[in-house]
């Protein structure tokens, strides 16, 4: 076929153009999620209900899974899912369920001046702490393998397989410990 | 730098996991329920996360460390929701109530 014939497609169908449209795309893309992840974050800390808070929370977790993927590891934004939004969140919901009286007697911050005293100390820490990240200068070094899946399971079962057992350990005391603590008083 | 190319540099994770933390430290000291506290703790040990990754894509030479490293600072998070959650259902048996002004027997 004469390649001039297509000259009046736009540039996405040549592979150079192609592969601008993709980054352009993943540009966007990542826009949207870091947008999706503050959005998120904003309901978590300010709605009123914590039914809301706790979806904003998930919200926040979807976009922090996909900045995740942009920062080269699809292994970990799947974990995110799992753990955060498919366990701590569920987690958060029923205990929400469990242990919020219908009738919430008092609204809102907790006093006159905790809403600005809050604000006041979270603004002074971020932009303390962004700051510190724009103005230091961090050294770049060359990468000594590609981060990938069969790496991190090789690693995990070697080099940090101490504390991958002592995570195993911590992870079954804490859902006996929690067990316990709620059972406790169960059966008065 | 164009706006497209955000994801392409450390300052972009790093600010956004301030401003993550900065709404966890937000959500700490507004909220008077216990339930709103542990959300704004899961906010914080997200940031933290984001950090560690975002170090670890960008300058870190063994990209595999921050992983497993974010991998365990995601167990410790499970195991202290569950844990922090469970404190909750306690306290809400004992006083029938999740807020934190009503849980003061030991302030003297």
């Amino acid at each position: 076929m004469n390649p001039t014939e297509w000259s009046w497609m736009p540039g996405i169908f040549t592979a150079e153009g192609f592969a601008g449209y993709a980054d352009a795309a993943a540009g966007i893309v990542f826009l949207i999620m870091l947008a999706t992840t503050i959005i998120g974050g904003i309901i978590a800390c300010n709605s009123e209900r914590l039914v809301r808070a706790v979806a904003g929370l998930a919200l926040c977790f979807v976009g922090v899974a996909a900045i995740y993927y942009f920062l080269n590891s699809p292994f970990l934004a799947m974990m995110q899912m799992l753990i955060y939004i498919g366990a701590v969140c569920i987690t958060i919901a029923f205990a929400i369920m469990l242990a919020t009286p219908e009738e919430s007697k008092k609204q809102g911050p907790a006093g006159p001046l905790t809403g600005p005293l809050g604000l006041v100390t979270a603004g002074l820490v971020t932009f303390g702490m962004i700051g510190l990240a724009v103005n230091t200068k961090f050294d770049i070094m060359p990468k000594v393998n590609m981060g990938k899946v069969k790496i991190i399971g090789s690693q995990l079962l070697t080099t940090y397989s101490m504390v991958f057992e002592l995570v195993s350990v911590v992870l079954l005391i804490a859902i006996i410990g929690s067990l316990v603590i709620a059972r406790h008083g169960r059966s008065k | 730098m164009s706006i497209l190319t955000l994801h392409n540099s450390l300052n972009t994770y790093l600010i956004l996991a301030a401003i993550l933390f900065g709404m966890g430290i937000y959500g700490l000291i507004t909220r008077r329920t216990l339930v709103g506290m542990l959300i704004a703790s899961e906010l914080i040990l997200v940031a933290s996360s984001i950090n560690f990754m975002a170090f670890n894509r960008f300058t870190a030479p063994d990209p595999t460390v921050g992983q497993i490293f974010t991998l365990f600072i995601m167990a410790i998070a499970a195991a202290e929701a569950a844990i922090g959650l469970s404190i909750t259902i306690a306290v809400y048996r004992n006083y029938k109530s999740v807020d934190t002004e009503d849980v003061v027997d030991l302030k003297g």
